[in-house]
């Protein structure tokens, strides 16, 4: 059996060791002050196509990922793991995007690329929004099952995947049939290391946004490797390539907007020891009667 | 630590900064006759050496990530030995995994057989990186250069079975020492014969403080030709696992290392295959695996020196005592910065050492294919001599100074450091035994006195300080290390005289007596200049280490110069 799976990712700034300047004034991420790198998550959603490549050998991983440039790179450390290719979806038309207007351009660019993808795997969140709507949404689009916080593939047979869950409290197994959309939970197996010999082959593939503005492959050094090994060049899909719908892209296509960000200080109010007898029951309950809080 | 490649700039400068690199590159990728071939194959030098950057970065990630984590847990789990077979602690699986995956096997080997056609030099700052996350894994993991030997001493048809196979992750063993013979490999009694009806060799005996013994291939060092009782009597087989006769009969229980299972072998009846000639297992083909693995652990001492480093200065800067962080005390940064500087230092040894093999086995490979021509051959002399001297320095050195340097950790912890919590413990003990294994310090100075008998260590001496890039007198006035300058040649004046005195005894003893101390007296100046020529170049990286090893170096040879000058006296 060969299977097409696409997986998106997401090129993140790093908001883990975050310094002081890592918001700007205004409230929003201060992007050139945090290193860019592969979404998390998405490395476990990653790892999990590749392990069907190789229990399914012939099966192709494709990584889908939306971004400027730079985030080409994403593509170019999914292949040194094991992926076979991928698009960068670039446009300024895409830009400002949130996640529905986000999930609307990765869901035209998959019909665009594979109609016929047995799986969609894509991290649960990424760390900079973490929202956990995009592939919940690109299912949606897509008219798929989807399959949320999976942390195992247990087995895909006859049309079928079963897929351990994590949930609150425990796990659950579930079954669906393909093709469908999985997102993938940080308590799954981390990611394979990018292997080297791959990292030799891959390391000059870029995608023709990466390139210094007015030039082209043939102005590169090595340029004529570009013409020897196409797999070099990476795919590039803009939103005319994927006849995406201008106004439901970037900030046209995005409801959402930010009113205002504030810091949450989380403090521990002065507590109270009930024992749960009759008496204190009934004292809370008027205290809460009293207060409004119920009734 | 995010990167143990990365974080460490000294690593990458060491790479990069010296003039041999090219050499050794244009020998080992052969004018780039690859590049058509293999995909994976550099275009040029600039290529290649990003190439290598890159390698080394995933190894950085893999010890970042997953060997340095789990290097408590397989210290304290260690390897099991069940139904005569080695199981490694849980986590080694993980790390193997991850290595595997990253191809990280077979790094010196041709592209022919599978491997990454890297040079040494390369392959050994991946050891010290590994070993800076875990020196016990490390010991398995570069057992894979046991295959060095077979490539160059197998029949091609041996190097087309095995090689691929260590490609692709299966490890390998070199099995040599016995019960009575360990330093003394002479005495091996380990039993060769041919078995005429199967037409192949067998093995009958045991091996004892075998690395690493249950491996998927061995070398063996046997004893082929009864009756004899020397190393003439030695040949060298190879062991397949997959043909079965060798058992485990036991685990050593380490005082560390505690990840490598050190194994002691029953062979009973065990196939196995001639690999080259008889009679030259020792005295030829044991030598060349030894020199390799002396290279070996003289990275591993430097990636443990490192992981002192790690520990010692994040701990000074975390703990506070009468309000201030410990590292600002004067007691406490002289440890520090003798640590620093002794890695330096060390390390500056470790890389000149292995460019020196790089050049003389990528000369050596190529004669395997062609003549060499008349200045080929004259390099690949100057070059093999170079990295027989220089070996036994930075093995002998190193693990000397990995020792003291987790000494020095242990002791900026304090109280601390004697509780088993931290790290500093583990990197103390898996120290120990690198002056040890792979001939003591006492053997690499046996290996390395005849050149300070024949006046070759001088002579390298004066070659580096002819090469100083400020020759002239007048140059040395302005150069900023003019003061350290000055002090080396009093150093080298004192090591010469030394020699002198010592050989004008004509006494064989005395000259034992004093062996290490001129062993030293020549691996402290050596290792000055060394320092000096990187810290020329990028005075922010090293010129702090520079001042400091001077120092403590300067103070070692005036140790030295007293000790023989009395010792003579007497």
């Amino acid at each position: 059996m060969k299977l097409k799976i696409i997986v998106l990712a997401k090129q993140v700034p790093d908001t883990r060791n975050v310094g002081p300047d890592a918001m700007t004034p205004e409230g929003t991420v201060n992007r050139s002050a945090l290193p860019a790198i592969f979404n998390p998550e998405d490395l476990n959603a990653l790892e999990q196509a590749l392990r069907l490549k190789d229990q399914f050998p012939g099966t192709t991983v494709t990584v889908i990922t939306m971004g400027p440039g730079r985030a080409a790179e994403v593509i170019r450390e999914a292949m040194y793991r094991g992926a076979d290719g991928g698009y960068l979806l670039t446009d300024r038309a895409f830009a400002g995007a949130d996640t529905l207007a986000t999930s609307y351009a990765l869901a035209t660019a998959i019909k665009h690329v594979c109609p016929d993808a047995d799986l969609i795997i894509g991290g649960r969140q990424a760390i900079d929004g973490d929202t956990a709507q995009v592939g919940p949404q690109v299912a949606e689009k897509l008219g798929l099952n989807q399959i949320t916080y999976s942390e195992e593939i247990l087995s895909l047979k006859d049309g079928k995947i079963t897929v351990k869950r994590h949930i609150d409290g425990g796990v659950e197994t579930v079954e669906s049939p393909l093709p469908c959309v999985l997102t993938v939970n940080g308590s799954a197996a981390p990611c394979r290391p990018r292997n080297v010999k791959r990292v030799m082959k891959f390391k000059r593939c870029l995608a023709p946004m990466e390139l210094p503005q007015g030039t082209g492959f043939g102005d590169l050094p090595y340029a004529s490797e570009y013409e020897k090994k196409p797999y070099l060049k990476l795919g590039q899909l803009s939103c005319a390539d994927v006849d995406a719908d201008l106004q439901q892209c970037g900030l046209a296509g995005s409801p959402t907007k930010v009113k205002n960000v504030e810091n949450i200080v989380f403090k521990a109010k002065e507590s109270k020891v009930l024992t749960g007898s009759d008496e204190d029951v009934n004292g809370l309950i008027k205290e809460l009667l009293a207060s409004h809080t119920i009734g | 630590m995010m990167n143990y490649y990365k974080d460490i700039n000294e690593i990458k400068f060491e790479l990069e900064n010296s003039p041999l690199m090219e050499r050794i590159v244009e020998l080992k990728e052969r004018q780039f006759e690859d590049k058509d071939q293999y995909d994976e194959a550099p275009q040029d030098y600039v290529d290649a050496m990003d190439t290598y950057d890159k390698v080394l970065d995933v190894v950085g990630d893999i010890v970042a990530n997953v060997v340095a984590p789990n290097a408590e847990e397989v210290d304290a789990e260690g390897p099991h030995h069940e139904n005569g077979r080695v199981r490694y602690a849980s986590k080694t699986y993980e790390n193997l995994a991850a290595m595997n995956h990253a191809g990280l096997n077979g790094m010196t080997m041709p592209r022919r057989y599978g491997g990454l056609n890297l040079p040494v030099t390369v392959y050994t700052a991946a050891n010290e990186i590994v070993s800076a996350g875990d020196a016990g894994f490390e010991n398995i993991w570069s057992l894979q250069d046991c295959i060095e030997t077979l490539y160059c001493f197998g029949s091609e048809d041996q190097r087309q079975k095995y090689i691929p196979r260590v490609c692709k992750g299966e490890t390998m063993s070199m099995d040599l020492t016995e019960p009575d013979a360990g330093s003394d490999l002479q005495s091996v009694m380990l039993k060769a014969t041919f078995d005429e009806e199967n037409n192949c060799w067998r093995l009958n005996g045991s091996k004892r403080f075998i690395t690493n013994g249950d491996s998927d291939i061995h070398l063996v060092l046997a004893r082929s030709e009864a009756g004899t009782r020397d190393g003439r009597g030695l040949s060298m087989f190879i062991y397949d696992k997959r043909d079965g006769g060798v058992d485990v009969r036991r685990i050593e229980n380490k005082l560390g290392i505690h990840g490598s299972p050190t194994c002691e072998l029953v062979y009973k009846n065990a196939k196995c295959e001639l690999c080259g000639d008889r009679k030259l297992g020792l005295i030829k083909y044991v030598m060349s695996l030894m020199n390799g693995a002396r290279l070996g652990i003289a990275a591993q001492s430097v990636g443990l020196s490192q992981a002192a480093y790690n520990e010692a200065v994040s701990y000074a800067k975390d703990r506070k005592q009468f309000g201030k962080a410990i590292i600002e005390f004067p007691a406490v940064q002289e440890m520090i910065s003798n640590i620093k500087a002794r890695l330096d230092a060390g390390r500056a040894l470790l890389y000149q050492t292995a460019r020196y093999v790089d050049i003389y086995k990528a000369l050596e490979d190529i004669s395997r294919d062609r003549k060499l021509e008349p200045e080929e051959r004259a390099e690949l002399k100057k070059y093999s001599r170079l990295a027989d001297a220089f070996t036994p320095l930075a093995k002998g050195m190193n693990s000397e100074y990995a020792n003291q340097n987790a000494y020095d950790c242990i002791q900026v912890h304090g109280g601390s450091g004697f509780m088993l919590e931290y790290a500093c413990q583990r990197i103390y003990r898996d120290a120990r035994i690198t002056s040890i294994y792979e001939g003591t310090t006492q053997l690499q100075t046996v290996a390395a006195i005849r050149y300070v008998t024949n006046g070759f260590y001088s002579q390298v001496i004066e070659e580096m300080e002819k090469d100083l890039p400020q020759p002239s007198l007048k140059g040395r006035e302005s150069s900023p290390f003019k003061g350290e300058l000055e002090r080396v040649f009093a150093m080298a004046s004192k090591f010469n005289a030394c020699t002198a005195a010592v050989k004008e005894t004509g006494d064989q003893d005395t000259l034992d007596l004093c062996a290490r101390h001129l062993y030293e007296m020549a691996a402290d100046v050596i290792m000055c200049h060394l320092l000096m020529q990187n810290a020329t170049k990028s005075p922010e990286l090293f010129g702090e280490s520079l001042h400091c090893y001077v120092r403590l170096a300067e103070a070692e040879v005036e140790k030295h110069n007293s000790w023989i000058k009395n010792t003579l006296g007497e």
